[in-house]
């Protein structure tokens, strides 16, 4: 049986050593690290602080604790959380909130960009592989090029934010670490283990680029990929402890096992919004690299290529987007139900006025999408058929921008209320709730979902007989949507009670959901076997591509103010409730100050970036040998 | 080259767009709350009603919630009459609590929101039975009593009623002091017996120890005879999951997160014993 099976795997390609070595060295690995955890006490949580809410009453396995108690254990050191004065905190001469702000940012920027590109990367090998076209598995290994120095710059900044905490903040620190315990090092276990994967991963592409030894490839995707997204969770529970913490009592001490420590109210809705996040944001980045190469050649056949990749990136960065309101719908919500004061700060207290920045830039962001797809229509000639819709597509998209950054009220002067009639305007007043903006919102993923449905059409012709009524489906579909998305928002949020106000923004955000699902149903149908209309890649204006530097500069300013917010709502608390933050800066700063250092850290990070692209085409460059060469130097 | 300095000039005029939207708003810091000392020798009941405004205001955060509508989320105190309001309310069939007067009402309010709920201002789905309001007593509020009375008072005073709440004694702020460390720092000792455990967790507040008389829950002098140790067990850590009959399903659920298991089981084994 042995022996058979040992022939089968041999005929399918598995032999190859290296091969066999890395899969038991993950194997390893992975089973290794669990009888270690167990060694440093995170199996026994249990026996460490007794926590009851973990005693299994019912079943037959319950293990009386009472045997404890006759023995006479004695109850774990309860350690509260510490008391901080100003002087716990050292003083460096600069604000030492600033210092850990830039440096945070950059991590998680670099951390969301490189935890994202293999995520896709992966996919794309995957399409390569199931349609035989050489073109994804080579644009998938580029991606995967791009970003691989981006893995070091993101241990740098990293380890430099941890210094950074530990010197600056060392109570809370402490505190942190007494909280998760053991889990720090499972967090610098996954580093190695991702390292490996990576770099195997990479550097094994062209030697595991065909039969078998594809799926072993893939399978170190896959494997990478499982620990950047360990990685990225475990991080996560550390920031949501902080907003909402849990398996501690109202002091600190901590009262849960490290499960019920990291399980916070937040932790999963943070973990959903941040992957889908990180997805549109490493579409992003990627596809500025692709423009940047478009524009700085002449070549037709790779600005060809280019083009592909910036489409590539550009569609993979906006398909994120189009679901990540909800995921922040669901995170807001987690919020107000854990906390309806935090919630208040976040949206309706001094930070409200940062969702007014913030529609600015999903609109940047809508926009430039939009755009860059209309102008790319002009790489087919079946795009002329739908034309006539970018007109009404462009004036839903601005009208309901305007109408996001329409703000509710306004600091005015005596004289200026006096002029307007009172703090509200009394026409552009009501645009300033939520219920306007439910349905802004909504209307600009519906209209921007039809921009690249029809882009998809665009170099197509369906061939089945039932197309007009699909098509009459389609548009019935579309007309239902944003006739209930705008009856909705206006009866629920205007004139009926307040409570129905947030249950019609789901009915909404399911209309929006029902157009896309649809579409993608319906089209996937309708245009199988479709004819094909010849398409020109490299056949996009110029100024597209500036629509793709747009993108990655409002998703990274986005995510800058999105921190800010998530971290704000804590107001004076390092962890909320538990530890009070009593440092110099413990005061939510203001939107303009905001503003400036997320400008900083975006324009550092796009230094950093473009370093990164650097040294990516640097690695395909080789200089030609000189003709003659002299001792001491070139003639 | 030329591309180069194009893309980046780009990028950072776009960010700087955005930057110089955040200076276009509104530019407020949010401060963090000044423990202020106040001179309680020369403290007069005007002043006391000023603090409790400016405690409304700020420390408190009521006025997060309690705005006029449409865009409060709670009742509109400032613009009710709350000693009108507090009659109306302790009359109300709804009314759970124990007080009898506007002041108690209030305080109650503030401390155990969920006494009284408003039609149409409770948790969703609790069909007004629980209040979304924070207790503010506790953090990240952490009113101390002196600070709840200045409330009550301003609370009071504002629509030209009598104040009903004494001003504080050195003596009252001596008390304050001494029962503020529950700020943090040191954690709640475990009990060390059955008795200390069943009075951390105020269980004879709403059981009789020692007979068979019904408070808020059924008396426990025979506990023993009834249940076994592990149906003890179960009612203490998931008290829904069998409600005695004739007795509302009040018990909190959430002495599974507070309780230690030894705390638990001194208690488990204290009540099997009653028999």
């Amino acid at each position: 049986m042995r022996s058979n099976r040992h022939q089968s795997i041999r005929r399918n390609g598995f032999s190859n050593r290296p091969g066999w070595l890395l899969s038991l060295l993950a194997v390893l690995l992975v089973f290794g690290v669990t009888p270690v955890f167990a060694d440093m006490g995170m199996g026994g949580a249990e026996q460490r602080i007794a926590p009851i809410g973990r005693v299994h009453i019912e079943g037959q396995d319950f293990v009386p604790v009472a045997d404890s108690v006759a023995s006479g254990a004695e109850e774990p050191e309860q350690i509260a959380a510490p008391r901080t004065s100003r002087k716990d905190y050292p003083n460096i001469g600069v604000s030492s909130r600033a210092v850990v702000w830039i440096l945070a940012q950059l991590h998680l920027f670099f951390g969301a960009l490189v935890l994202a590109v293999p995520l896709f990367v992966l996919v794309i090998e995957l399409v390569g592989v199931t349609t035989g076209d050489e073109r994804y598995d080579s644009m998938a290994h580029e991606f995967m090029k791009i970003s691989l120095t981006g893995f070091s710059i993101t241990a740098i900044f990293g380890g430099s934010l941890a210094l950074a905490l530990f010197l600056l903040y060392p109570d809370f620190m402490g505190y942190m670490m007494h909280v998760f315990g053991a889990q720090w090092l499972v967090y610098a276990g996954l580093f190695f283990l991702e390292s490996f994967f990576l770099y195997t991963y990479y550097y094994g592409w062209n030697a595991m680029r065909y039969g078998n030894l594809k799926w072993v490839h893939l399978s170190l995707g896959l494997l990478l990929n499982g620990a950047g997204m360990t990685i990225m969770v475990i991080s996560n529970s550390w920031a949501t402890f902080m907003m909402a913490p849990s398996g501690v009592n109202e002091v600190g001490v901590v009262v849960g096992n490290i499960w019920e420590v990291m399980k916070g109210p937040l932790w999963n809705p943070i973990n959903l919004h941040r992957f889908i996040a990180n997805i549109g944001f490493g579409g992003a980045v990627v596809g500025a690299y692709a423009a940047y190469k478009f524009l700085s050649t002449k070549d037709m056949e790779k600005r060809a290529h280019y083009d592909w990749m910036g489409y590539t990136s550009n569609f993979i960065a906006i398909l994120a987007f189009l679901p990540l309101p909800f995921a922040g719908y669901w995170l807001m919500a987690e919020i107000y139900a854990y906390s309806q004061q935090m919630g208040i700060t976040a949206m309706g207290g001094i930070l409200a006025w940062l969702f007014i920045v913030q529609a600015v830039l999903i609109g940047t962001i809508l926009l430039a999408g939009n755009y860059y797809l209309w102008a790319g229509m002009s790489r087919t000639e079946g795009s002329k058929r739908y034309k006539p819709f970018i007109g009404f597509i462009a004036f839903v998209l601005v009208v309901c921008f305007l109408t996001w950054v329409t703000p509710h009220t306004l600091i005015l002067s005596a004289s200026e209320i006096a002029q307007l009639g009172g703090s509200h305007h009394h026409i552009l007043g009501p645009l300033g709730i939520m219920p306007a903006k439910n349905i802004a919102v909504n209307l600009m993923l519906v209209v921007t979902f039809l921009s690249f449905q029809l882009y998809r059409r665009s170099d197509k012709v369906a061939t089945v007989t039932w197309a007009p009524i699909g098509n009459a489906l389609m548009v019935a579909i579309y007309v239902v949507a944003i006739v209930n998305i705008i009856f909705l928002g206006v009866y629920y949020g205007y004139f009926t009670n307040t409570v129905y106000k947030v249950g019609s923004s789901v009915a909404q955000v399911s209309s929006t959901l029902v157009v896309i699902i649809a579409g993608i149903v319906i089209d996937s149908l309708m245009f199988k076997n479709a004819k094909t209309l010849p398409s020109h890649w490299g056949r996009i204006p110029d100024r597209a591509q500036y629509a793709l530097f747009a993108l990655p500069i409002a998703f990274t300013w986005l995510m800058g103010l999105m921190g800010y917010v998530r971290s704000s709502v804590k107001t004076h608390w390092h962890v909320y409730t538990v530890m009070k933050d009593n440092s110099p800066d413990n005061f939510i700063p203001t939107i303009g100050y905001a503003g400036n250092m997320i400008t900083i850290v975006t324009v550092l990070f796009l230094l950093f970036v473009l370093f990164m692209f650097w040294v990516a085409s640097l690695s395909g460059t080789k200089q030609a040998k000189p003709e003659t060469v002299t001792e001491g130097g070139v003639a | 080259m030329t591309i180069f300095f194009k893309t980046i000039g780009f990028s950072i005029g776009l960010a700087l767009v955005f930057t110089l939207v955040t200076q276009l708003l509104p530019q407020v810091e949010g401060e963090a709350p000044v423990e202020t000392k106040v001179d309680l020798g020369s403290l007069t009941m005007d002043d006391f009603v000023a603090m409790g405004e400016d405690l409304f205001m700020n420390k408190g955060t009521c006025t997060l919630c309690h705005k006029p509508p449409p865009i409060g989320r709670a009742p509109d105190i400032q613009g009710m009459d709350m000693v009108s309001t507090s009659s109306e309310r302790l009359a109300d069939e709804r009314y759970q609590g124990e007080s009898k007067d506007a002041a108690g009402y209030i305080l109650e309010s503030m401390i155990d929101p969920s006494k009284f709920v408003a039609v149409g201002w409770g948790k969703k789905g609790s069909n007004d039975t629980v209040s979304p309001m924070p207790a503010v007593d506790k953090a990240p509020i952490q009113l101390s009593a002196m600070e709840m009375d200045a409330i009550i008072a301003y609370l009071q005073a504002k629509d030209g009623n009598e104040v009903t709440v004494s001003l504080p004694s050195p003596e009252a702020a001596a008390e304050v002091a001494a029962a503020a460390p529950a700020a943090g720092g040191v954690a709640p000792a475990p009990a060390t017996t059955a008795e200390e455990a069943l009075g951390k967790y105020a269980c004879s507040s709403c059981h009789a120890m020692d007979s068979e008389d019904a408070l808020v829950g059924p008396g426990l002098a025979t506990v023993g005879a009834r249940l076994s140790e592990a149906e003890i067990r179960q009612s203490i850590v998931d008290p829904a999951a069998v409600i005695t009959e004739g007795f509302p399903p009040a018990m909190p659920a959430d002495f599974a997160e507070k309780m230690t298991v030894k705390e638990l089981e001194m208690i488990v084994q204290h009540l099997a014993e009653k028999k």
